[in-house]
């Protein structure tokens, strides 16, 4: 029974590492920007379809395959550097304390604008380039094969949590952000750039969405239509943790993973509801989730 | 602009309606479409009244029309009347049950609880391929009229006065309903809550009722949408539907009851241009009318026609606090 688990448990996690790359982004930038972007999923997805782009141009062009892999770093840190700033500085700045409803309509608007965007560049074809997975090769443990490139995406995953908690408890530019979430009148008053600030966080979260969408490429492809269905399960991922809790994304992803996993193992026909079945009995109970703190109303 | 004046514009937009199939034919099908997607919009904006975004309420216009082809189908009620009423009680069930639970929350949780649900009836709807039909959905017959059998162009026509009966008989009760102690408490919602129950109103009450009102007719929209076309499909309820929606909401404005049908028909009319220029970007051309209405033209079309008379929209009255 245990053995049968344990690469199901797997799957789960690798499912959880990519999801958890997203939804960290989202949280990240929700608690610095107070924005929930609902575009947020078409970076994963572009970062995806960047990924993809480069990696066949690797292959075709009869580079060393071991390029691929350096490949979807360098898709995900592109996408942040174009996309990141240039967004946040233009649709999102203009939505800084407006209402929440204009600032998930803006974001919808430029998800629309983003989605056909992809269309128009990449085509409707979904595109697989698997040369970093098939590069990794199997490893067999207690009999059961596992996939390299998935215990990869596990270990990534945790490496970035490690990296984001230490860099936002003990770097400078780190304590600046979580200055800046946890007052951001008295930050402005203490001299800190906001909006400096602002745009880092979301370029980060850019970033980290693209990242996530590069490192899927390779177990599952790009095919329109992932920008959406990603960008949902950040969210549910995100609210289950609790907004803007970065820590609390990773318990959450996990769930969400293996649940997910589960799900398509044993009751196949629940797999795409398992996360949004999590995701209703947690809010039902903790109406802010997890790890979040209950926000007071506004008089 | 004088009341007076405004009626009469708004008389004069039914006439020219009602002229529609007789001068342009061949728009009369998209037509009806469009005035079944005001019913949903009109839904939306009620919600967004109170500041509250629903990006799922497609989930209802799909209940609508599954319900519909279910009745139609499985039950073999085939009267359109009959059809219409079942399907808006069945989503109104709908609505107060899955209201019940979504009113509890705010501004993003809302949106995105909506659309959690609305995912959730989406994959639902695809792959219970047994009982729904699965992603080729499910046909819908022509339904009779008491008891009389049209062929589908008769049908059609019938169906698109129908449609625009049904827009003048319903738009009157959600006006009356909006003019209402309970209706004018969805925009104290958006202002300020607390204050609102401090006066012994529920502001929970006061959005059940909002939100079941809102299914009811996302439902109408769906079911006529269902026997206009013909046919059901799971990707009534995907999200992007729900985010059409708000679009044609916010475009059409939510000031007042006509705003809705009136972004409605007119995203219809720029659909039937665009189509065959643009097919892969119309989703983008929706993003930009969407970033471009939110910026110059915060009050909708609606807001237009109505300018004095329409209520704040979403985005000044956020500009106010």
């Amino acid at each position: 029974m245990l053995f049968a688990i344990v690469p199901l448990i797997v799957d789960g996690l690798a499912n959880a590492a990519l999801i958890f790359f997203v939804a960290v982004g989202l949280t990240l930038v929700f608690s610095v920007l107070r924005i929930l972007n609902v575009a947020h999923g078409s970076f994963y997805s572009i970062g995806a379809y960047v990924a993809a782009s480069i990696g066949l141009w690797i292959i075709s062009s009869g580079l060393n395959p071991w390029l691929s892999f350096p490949a979807l770093l360098i898709a995900a840190a592109l996408v942040a550097a174009l996309m990141g700033p240039l967004i946040e500085r233009t649709l999102v700045h203009w939505t800084y304390g407006k209402g929440e409803a204009v600032q998930i309509l803006v974001t919808f608007g430029l998800f629309l604008i983003l989605e056909d965007l992809q269309r128009i560049v990449f085509g409707v074809r979904s595109i697989y380039a698997d040369t970093p997975m098939a590069l990794l090769g199997v490893s067999e443990i207690g009999g059961i094969i596992y996939l390299n490139y998935q215990l990869l995406l596990i270990g990534l995953a945790v490496l970035t949590l490690i990296g984001l908690r230490l860099f936002i408890r003990h770097t400078r530019q780190g304590k600046l952000i979580s200055a800046v979430v946890e007052d951001r009148e008295v930050s402005e008053a203490m001299g800190i750039n906001t909006r400096r600030i602002f745009m880092m966080a979301f370029t980060l979260g850019v970033f980290l969405a693209a990242l996530g969408g590069a490192l899927a490429t390779p177990t599952s492809g790009v095919a329109p239509g992932l920008g959406a269905e990603t960008m949902v399960l950040a969210f549910a991922v995100a609210a289950i943790a609790g907004l803007g809790q970065v820590e609390g994304a990773a318990v959450a992803a996990v769930i969400v993973g293996v649940a997910r996993v589960l799900a398509i193992y044993y009751v196949p026909a629940l797999d795409a509801v398992a996360p949004y079945l999590v995701m209703l009995v947690v809010l039902l109970i903790w109406p802010y989730g997890l790890f979040g703190t209950t926000q007071s109303r506004r008089i | 602009m004088r009341p007076a004046t405004l009626y009469l514009l708004l008389a004069g937009g039914v006439l020219a309606m009602a002229a529609l199939p007789i001068l342009l034919p061949w728009k009369q099908f998209v037509m009806t479409v469009a005035m079944a997607k005001g019913f949903a919009a009109l839904g939306v904006a009620l919600l967004l009244r109170a500041g509250m975004i629903s990006i799922g309420h497609a989930l209802f216009l799909a209940l609508g029309a599954y319900a519909a082809a279910f009745m139609s189908r499985g039950a073999g009620i085939t009267d359109l009347g009959l059809l219409i009423l079942g399907s808006v009680a069945i989503s109104t069930v709908c609505g107060a049950l899955v209201g019940a639970y979504m009113v509890r929350y705010r501004a993003i949780f809302f949106a995105m609880l909506n659309l959690a649900v609305s995912m959730v009836v989406f994959s639902l709807l695809a792959k219970l391929y047994r009982v729904t039909g699965g992603t080729d959905g499910m046909r819908v017959p022509v339904p009779t009229i008491f008891g009389m059998e049209y062929d589908k162009s008769q049908f059609d026509a019938i169906l698109y006065y129908v449609a625009l009966v049904l827009i003048v008989a319903v738009g009157f009760l959600v006006h009356r309903y909006l003019k209402s102690p309970l209706g004018h408490a969805l925009a104290a919602v958006h202002s300020n809550e607390v204050r609102l129950e401090y006066l012994g109103v529920s502001a929970w009450r006061v959005l059940l009722v909002a939100y079941t009102v809102s299914a009811a007719l996302a439902g109408l929209g769906g079911v006529l949408t269902a026997v206009a076309v013909g046919h059901v499909l799971p990707e009534y309820a995907y999200w992007t539907e729900s985010g059409h929606l708000v679009l044609t909401a916010v475009l059409g404005g939510i000031g007042g009851v006509a705003g809705p049908f009136l972004g409605s028909i007119f995203l219809e009319f720029v659909h039937s241009f665009a189509v065959g220029y643009a097919d892969d970007a119309w989703n983008m051309i929706n993003g930009i009318a969407l970033l471009l209405v939110i910026f110059f033209l915060p009050q909708g079309l609606y807001g237009l026609i109505a300018r004095r008379r329409a209520a704040k929209s979403v985005m000044e009255r956020d500009e106010d606090k």
